[in-house]
């Protein structure tokens, strides 16, 4: 992507032949990534991030159907990432949609069978994630989406977290609209992808130009594009092996975090799940004292979702997996990727059962001047 | 290196000049320090801009600077989120206070359920043998017969003991005050030395988490229903005007007595005490204030044990108010009485007694009653 920093520079939208060399780039982008996932180059937006993909698609997608007089019935799965449950919530909220929330199971799954008995006249749009970024697990989106197609329903699905290791097909999928950000395979941060699938009812929610097809209007971040495009190829050329060899290494992290400490259980499904994600429960431990521990280690992880750590709520998807309070504060989500070596896993089997040994240890300290109180 | 490498250190940043100092001086004596800022609870609104408030211990700016000082200092940062646990233990039990006609200091419970608890749990959860703050106090890790004795600041102006004196012998053992052996004026050359902002957010009165004026109409706010209008009674009991309710008023005040025209004397009024079973301001001449004997429930002595006898020592009843002399006397039940050489204008309840030997911190607690 680096020449569109400099040499290419030329902005897509003009009619300059600075502007043509910028075009075809963006031209080849679209045609890279709709060929990765099965689509038609046409049906490629690029985006700003996964959460504008998200919000673009669940906002233009109902607002139109509803133009469209089809109803104002939305479905979701209780599990789903911010950017698209603050988004239907908005559309509750302020808009006058209706929203049922899909239970998910302990594994933190929705059933298929839940969609069909939610779906009513007037639903125009359901949305549930491919995979969870707090616990791993997939959904069978290609059976959601038959159910939705059969019923006229649209579906959506936020797969940001599915690229690096799963094939993404929109046809086997069954899905009209879907969402990716570039910086969960590898590409750079600050770009996303929208998939809207030919003749699918969408209102772009954001006006002005003819940019994208008039679907995301305002200039486009042409290298970024470039970027997303090659992580696309990148990763094409990679997943396959490589989630062969994270799916070993992630059970190998299971095996040894459940050998080593006590009160710890594997959260969402334990094998139908990204290969690359290793998520865990540890009652009575904080997690985000957890991740500092591991941390100062030089071990980067998370508490279930980046977007939501430091909020000392237990997190909102374990919660609706049914996990007790005491052990949803002591969420912990590693990544595996294609960096990760063998080593990386046996450090993290070696540190993590120390810092959740101290953290326990300590958890009960309080200061010696606790005896004075108000009078 | 000092032979500190390997101890690890949690420093309380503020994004202040003085634990920014602190931060320094603990890597420069070579220590593994790790830099934690908590967020803590403010009431919500919006200030000026439109942005929403936040405690003045952590505003938004606060937090970029403290941030950008740990990135200099090659240390790794941490904001935590403490903002429920301050509401409840800190926030409530302050409201709580003023229910029941007492002014009560807040910072004495943030330094023990916060600081030194949510905070020095979390510091020893992440292996970290020391929780420093850039607080002006020392602590004295030499003596035989008691290991630790919490001093004074050396600088007399800036000592912050005062609110400090909660601490028992489990936290001084971890406690490390970095900023204690220098006066301000040292701190702001460190701060210079080390390359570190030197500017001082304006300091203020007021308490951390008031973000719209004063307490009284943040009381108005957040509990409406401590607050009953009654009477304003002297020291005979004859209603001589009305007050909007006990928790507006401390002992010592004289703004917003209202006192029936008619009985206005030359001297003027001061509240002399809340009479809470009479919802009534008691009032009187400023030659009525003071007490020489204050009376604290739950005593708390820093060395973990009662004295023996009586002690000749002096004692603080607020934290800008002089030190004064007088013998501390210990109860058998827990309690201790100060009797003061000299009547204490500002003795209130709810507020700290804390005493003096010297440089060390005895002890002392909430004022319960005064005489
Ligand atoms: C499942 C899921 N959806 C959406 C997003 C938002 O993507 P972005 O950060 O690119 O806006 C994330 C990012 O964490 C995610 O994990």
């Amino acid at each position: 992507m680096q020449p569109y920093f400099s040499e290419v520079y030329g902005n897509a939208s003009s009619m300059h032949s600075f502007g043509s060399a910028a075009v075809a780039a963006l031209d080849e982008a679209h045609h890279t990534v709709a060929c990765d996932l099965g689509a038609r180059a046409s049906e490629i937006v690029f985006t700003g991030c996964g959460t504008e993909s998200d919000n673009l698609a669940i906002r233009g997608a109902s607002l139109a159907m509803w133009k469209r007089g089809r109803g104002q019935h939305l479905i979701v799965a209780s599990a789903e990432h911010h950017a698209v449950a603050h988004t239907f919530h908005q559309l509750q909220d302020l808009f006058g949609f209706t929203v049922t929330e899909l239970p998910v199971g302990s594994d933190g799954r929705v059933d298929p069978d839940d969609v069909r008995k939610a779906i009513r006249p007037d639903t125009v749009l359901c949305s549930v994630m491919l995979a969870n970024n707090e616990v791993g697990s997939f959904n069978d989106i290609a059976s959601i989406g038959a159910i939705c197609r059969e019923r006229g329903v649209l579906m959506h699905t936020d797969a940001v977290q599915a690229p690096s290791t799963v094939l993404l097909n929109v046809n086997a999928l069954n899905v009209d609209l879907l969402a990716l950000s570039a910086h969960k395979f590898y590409g750079p941060k600050g770009v996303g992808m929208l998939y809207i699938r030919e003749g699918t009812a969408y209102l772009s929610t954001l006006t002005g130009g003819g940019h994208e097809r008039g679907r995301r209007p305002g200039t486009v971040n042409v290298a970024g594009c470039v970027g997303l495009a090659a992580a696309s190829k990148y990763v094409a050329a990679r997943r396959d092996t490589q989630a062969g060899r994270l799916s070993l290494l992630r059970d190998k992290l299971f095996a040894g975090i459940l050998a080593d400490v006590p009160d710890a259980r594997v959260s969402g499904h334990a094998h139908d799940r990204l290969a690359g994600h290793a998520s865990f429960v540890f009652k009575d431990v904080d997690g985000e004292t957890l991740l500092m521990a591991l941390d100062i280690e030089g071990i980067a992880v998370s508490t279930g979702s980046a977007c939501t750590s430091g909020n000392p709520e237990p997190s909102e998807v374990l919660v609706a997996m049914g996990i007790s309070p005491n052990w949803a504060l002591g969420g912990l989500r590693i990544s595996l990727g294609y960096g990760t070596t063998e080593d990386d896993v046996d450090r993290v089997i070696d540190v993590l059962p120390k810092c959740v040994a101290r953290i326990r240890k300590t958890a009960h300290v309080m200061g010696s001047a606790r005896v004075v109180a108000q009078p | 290196m000092s032979g500190n490498g390997g101890t690890r250190v949690v420093v309380a940043m503020s994004g202040g000049v003085d634990s920014s100092v602190a931060a320094a001086l603990l890597v420069e004596q070579g220590y593994e320090v790790i830099g934690i800022m908590l967020r803590l609870w403010a009431e919500e609104g919006t200030d000026m801009t439109g942005a929403p408030n936040a405690n003045r211990c952590c505003a938004p700016e606060a937090v970029t600077d403290a941030r950008a000082i740990a990135q200099m200092l090659g240390i790794p940062f941490y904001d935590i989120h403490a903002e429920a646990v301050f509401k409840k233990q800190v926030v409530d039990s302050w409201i709580d206070g003023y229910a029941r006609a007492i002014t009560p200091n807040p910072c004495f419970n943030c330094n023990r359920s916060i600081r030194f608890g949510f905070l020095k749990q979390r510091a020893l959860a992440l292996g970290a043998s020391y929780l420093a703050t850039g607080h002006y106090a020392r602590v004295d890790r030499a003596g035989d017969d008691t290991p630790y004795r919490l001093l004074k600041g050396r600088d007399d102006k800036k000592d912050q003991s005062y609110v400090l004196h909660v601490l028992g012998q489990e936290d001084l053992a971890h406690a490390m005050f970095p900023c204690g052996n220098y006066v301000k004026s040292e701190i702001r050359s460190l701060a210079h030395k080390f390359g570190l902002p030197t500017a001082e957010r304006a300091e203020s009165q007021d308490l951390c988490f008031l973000t719209q004026g004063d307490y009284r109409g943040f009381l108005s706010r957040q509990a409406p229903e401590i607050s009953t209008p009654g009477p304003v009674l002297n020291q005979r009991g004859e209603q001589i005007g009305t007050h909007e309710g006990l928790p507006y008023y401390t002992v010592g005040q004289r703004k917003g007595l209202q006192v029936m025209q008619k009985i206005t004397t030359a001297e003027p009024m001061y509240v002399l005490r809340l009479d809470r079973a009479r919802n009534a301001v008691i009032a009187g001449p400023a030659s009525e204030l003071g007490s020489r004997r204050v009376l604290v429930q739950m005593a708390h002595y820093c060395s973990g044990r009662i004295p023996e006898g009586a002690i000749q020592c002096t004692a603080k009843v607020r934290y800008k108010a002089r030190e004064a002399t007088g013998t501390l006397e210990p109860q058998a039940n827990g309690s201790l009485v100060f009797q003061f050489d000299e009547p204490q204008r500002d003795a209130t309840p709810g507020q700290g007694l804390v005493a003096y030997f010297g440089d060390e911190v005895i002890g002392g607690g909430v004022i319960t009653a005064v005489s």
